[in-house]
C-alpha cells in the first residue's frame, strides 16, 4: 500500500529529478508567501511524510470543481498533487467501480480512522430523507456523514458545498445544504467560488499536507491566505474607481479605456476571493480582465441576491422587486408629498378656526 | 409640573410678560444635535454618490482622485459621527432626564401611551390642543428611538464593519466590528441594509424639520430656538 511511502518517494519513482523537486519547493513556498524558509520546511515535510489521504466525493454539483483542479498550473497537478496526496477516491475519473469503489471507503475508514481528508464537492439534499441524490445505492448525505465520521478534516470545495449554490438557490425544493450545516463536529475548509480557482485548490492541499495541518481560516470558515482580501482590494482597475472612472454601458469609451466596471454592477467590492491575484488558468486573465463585472460567485447565496448587473440585494417583500435605494426614494416622496399634505391642512384648520374664534 | 419658573423681567424688576422657561437641552446635547445634523448631511450625501456615482471624470486616472474623496469625506464624516455618538451616550449618563430620552420608549407606562394617543390625535387633527411637555412629547420621543437613535447605532456598526473590507482583517475596525458578517456573510447585504438605513434617517429628517417648524408655530412652546438656547419657552400659563 502506497501509504508507507513518504511524498519524496512517490515524487522520484514519478522520474522526477532531484532538482525538480526542490524547485517546486521554492516556487510553492514563494506562491504561498512563506520566504526561502519556508521552501526548505517544504522540503523536509515531503521528504518524512507519509501522504494524507485524500476522499473525494460528490454530492449535488455539476464537477466544475474537479474541471478547475485538474487544471491547477502551479503546481501541476498531474506532476504533483495526485502524487503528494494518495487520492484514494473519486468517482468521476478513478478507475475503480462499483463494489471495488466502495471497498476503498471501507478500507479507508478503518485504517486512516482520524487521519484522512474528506474532500467534498457539491453538497447533499435533505429532502424526502436525501431521495434527490443517491450514489452508490443511498442517500448522498448518509454516505457524506458516515465518512465524516473519522476524517481528519472536511474541505467544501465550490460555492454549493460552501454555501449552497444555484441548487439551494430559492425555493430549494431538494433543500440542498451546504456542508457545515449537516457536519458539526469536525472542522471545514470552505473554498468557495464556482468553481474556485484550481491554484487555490492545489495551494489549500498542499499546505494541509506538508504541515499536517489546517490553514487558518477566517469567521466563514474559509482560508485567510486566498480569501482575506476582496477582488476589488487588489483589481488592477482599482485606480479607475478611486479616481472615478466608470464604464457606464458596455460598448461605451470607458469600457475600450478599461475603467472600473462598478456602475456595470460589478460585484468586486463585496466578493472575497483571489481572482484579481491569482487570476485563472495560469494567470492568464480572469472576468474583469476580460471586460466584465465579477459576480460574486464564490459568496453566500449569490444566487438569490437579485441581478449579477445591480450593487444592492433585490428585496422582494414588498411584493414588486425592488432594491434598497427604490424603496427609499418612495418612502421618501411618499413622506414628502404626505408632510405638503399636512401643511395645508394644517393651514386651511388655522384659518377656520381663528375665523370661528372671531365669529365668537 | 415640577420646573423651575423664570420670568422676563423689565427695568423696575417687575415682570414684564409672564411667560416660563425651562432649561431642557444641555449644551452638550445641543453640540451633539447640530454636529450630528451636518455628519449625517455629510454621510447621505457621500454615501449617495458612493452607490450611485457621477458621471465619469476625464483624464488619466493618476490625475484624479474623486472617488477617493468622496470616500475619505464619508468615512471621516462617520468616524465624527461615532464619536459624537458615544459621547451623547455617556451624556445620557450623567446629563439631566432630557438627554436621557431618546434613549428609550417607556412601553410599560400607561400615562405615556394614552399621551401618546392624543398627540397622534393632534397630528390627525382630531385634537384641538396639544398637551405642554418639557423635553419631547411622546410621539417624538418614539419616533426618535426607533427612527434615529436605533438607526444611528445601526449605521455606525454596519458602517464599522463595511469599513473594515479596506481596512482589512487585522485591523481594530475588523476586531470589533467583524461579528456582522457572521450575521450578514455576503456583505452586499451589508451594504443594501446600510442604504437603507440611510434612507430611513433622511424620512425622519424630514418629518423631523417639518414637525419643528409646524410645532414651532403651532403648539405651545418653543422648538427651534430651544435647540440653540436650550431654553424651552411655554407661550401660554394655561395647566395641562
Amino acid at each position: 500500500m502506497a501509504a508507507t511511502e513518504t511524498f519524496y518517494d512517490v515524487i522520484r519513482r514519478q522520474g522526477i529529478t532531484r532538482r525538480s523537486f526542490t524547485k517546486f519547493c521554492s516556487l510553492t513556498a514563494a506562491s504561498l508567501g512563506f520566504g526561502p524558509a519556508g521552501a526548505k520546511a517544504m522540503e523536509q515535510a515531503l521528504e518524512t511524510k507519509e501522504r494524507v489521504p485524500v476522499i473525494w466525493m460528490h454530492g449535488l454539483e455539476c464537477t466544475c470543481c474537479s474541471e478547475s483542479f485538474i487544471r491547477s498550473a502551479h503546481p501541476l497537478v498531474k506532476d504533483v498533487v495526485l502524487s503528494m496526496i494518495s487520492l484514494d477516491y473519486d468517482d468521476t475519473i478513478m478507475a475503480a467501480a462499483g463494489k471495488q469503489a466502495e471497498a476503498i471507503l471501507e478500507e479507508t475508514k478503518q485504517k486512516y480512522k482520524g487521519k484522512y481528508i474528506l474532500a467534498v464537492e457539491g453538497n447533499p439534499p435533505l429532502n424526502e430523507d436525501g431521495m434527490f441524490c443517491i450514489d452508490g445505492g443511498k442517500p448522498f448525505v448518509e454516505k457524506l456523514k458516515w465518512m465524516a465520521e473519522d476524517a481528519m478534516a472536511i474541505i467544501a470545495w465550490g460555492a454549493c458545498a460552501s454555501w449552497g449554490c444555484v441548487q439551494a438557490a430559492k425555493p430549494n425544493p431538494t433543500q440542498a445544504t451546504p456542508i457545515d450545516k449537516v457536519i458539526k463536529d469536525k472542522p471545514i475548509i470552505k473554498v468557495p467560488g464556482c468553481p474556485p480557482i484550481a491554484e487555490v485548490m492545489t495551494g489549500v492541499v498542499t499546505f494541509i499536507t506538508t504541515f499536517g495541518r489546517l490553514p487558518e481560516l477566517d469567521r466563514q470558515g474559509r482560508p485567510q491566505m486566498f480569501y482575506s482580501q476582496r477582488i476589488h482590494d487588489k483589481c488592477y482597475r482599482r485606480p479607475h474607481f478611486d479616481a472615478g472612472q466608470f464604464v457606464e454601458e458596455w460598448d461605451d469609451e470607458g469600457a475600450r479605456k478599461g475603467y472600473c466596471l462598478y456602475k456595470m454592477g460589478c460585484k468586486g467590492p463585496t466578493t472575497y476571493n483571489a481572482c484579481s491575484t491569482v487570476r485563472w488558468n495560469g494567470g492568464v486573465s480572469f472576468p474583469i480582465q476580460s471586460g466584465h463585472g465579477c459576480i460574486g460567485c464564490s459568496e453566500d447565496g449569490f444566487w438569490d441576491k437579485g441581478s449579477f448587473y445591480d450593487r444592492l440585494t433585490t428585496i422582494n417583500q414588498f411584493g414588486i422587486e425592488a432594491n434598497a435605494d427604490q424603496i427609499g426614494r418612495t418612502a421618501a416622496g411618499v413622506v414628502g408629498a404626505g408632510i405638503v399634505a399636512h401643511a395645508a391642512i394644517t393651514a386651511v384648520k388655522r384659518v377656520t378656526t381663528k375665523r370661528e374664534k372671531t365669529d365668537a | 409640573m415640577s420646573y423651575s419658573e423664570t420670568k422676563a423681567a423689565d427695568a423696575h424688576g417687575e415682570q414684564a410678560i409672564d411667560r416660563k422657561s425651562v432649561y431642557v437641552y444641555e449644551a452638550p446635547v445641543r453640540i451633539w444635535h447640530w454636529v450630528n445634523a451636518l455628519a449625517i448631511l455629510t454621510l447621505a450625501l457621500t454615501g449617495y454618490f458612493i452607490g450611485s456615482p457621477l458621471p465619469s471624470v476625464p483624464g488619466e486616472a493618476s490625475a484624479n482622485f474623486l472617488m477617493g474623496y468622496i470616500r475619505f469625506t464619508h468615512f471621516a464624516a462617520g468616524q465624527i459621527l461615532a464619536i459624537f455618538l458615544i459621547l451623547r451616550v455617556y451624556w445620557a449618563f450623567v446629563g439631566n432626564k432630557h438627554a436621557r430620552q431618546i434613549f428609550y420608549v417607556p412601553f410599560w407606562s400607561g400615562r405615556y401611551w394614552s399621551e401618546w394617543l392624543h398627540e397622534v390625535k393632534w397630528y390627525t387633527f382630531l385634537a384641538r390642543q396639544p398637551k405642554k411637555y418639557v423635553g419631547h412629547n411622546p410621539l417624538a420621543q418614539f419616533t426618535m428611538f426607533f427612527m434615529v437613535t436605533l438607526p444611528l447605532f445601526f449605521m455606525v456598526i454596519t458602517g464599522f464593519a463595511l469599513y473594515s473590507e479596506g481596512t482589512g482583517r487585522d485591523s481594530w475596525e475588523y476586531k470589533l466590528f467583524g461579528w456582522v458578517f457572521s450575521i450578514f456573510p455576503n456583505s452586499q447585504d451589508i451594504h443594501t441594509l446600510h442604504h437603507l438605513g440611510m434612507w430611513v434617517i433622511l424620512t425622519f429628517v424630514m418629518v423631523h424639520i417639518y414637525v419643528a417648524v409646524r410645532e414651532d408655530i403651532m403648539s405651545r412652546q418653543s422648538i427651534i430656538s430651544s435647540m440653540i438656547s436650550g431654553e424651552r419657552l411655554f407661550k401660554d400659563e394655561e395647566d395641562d
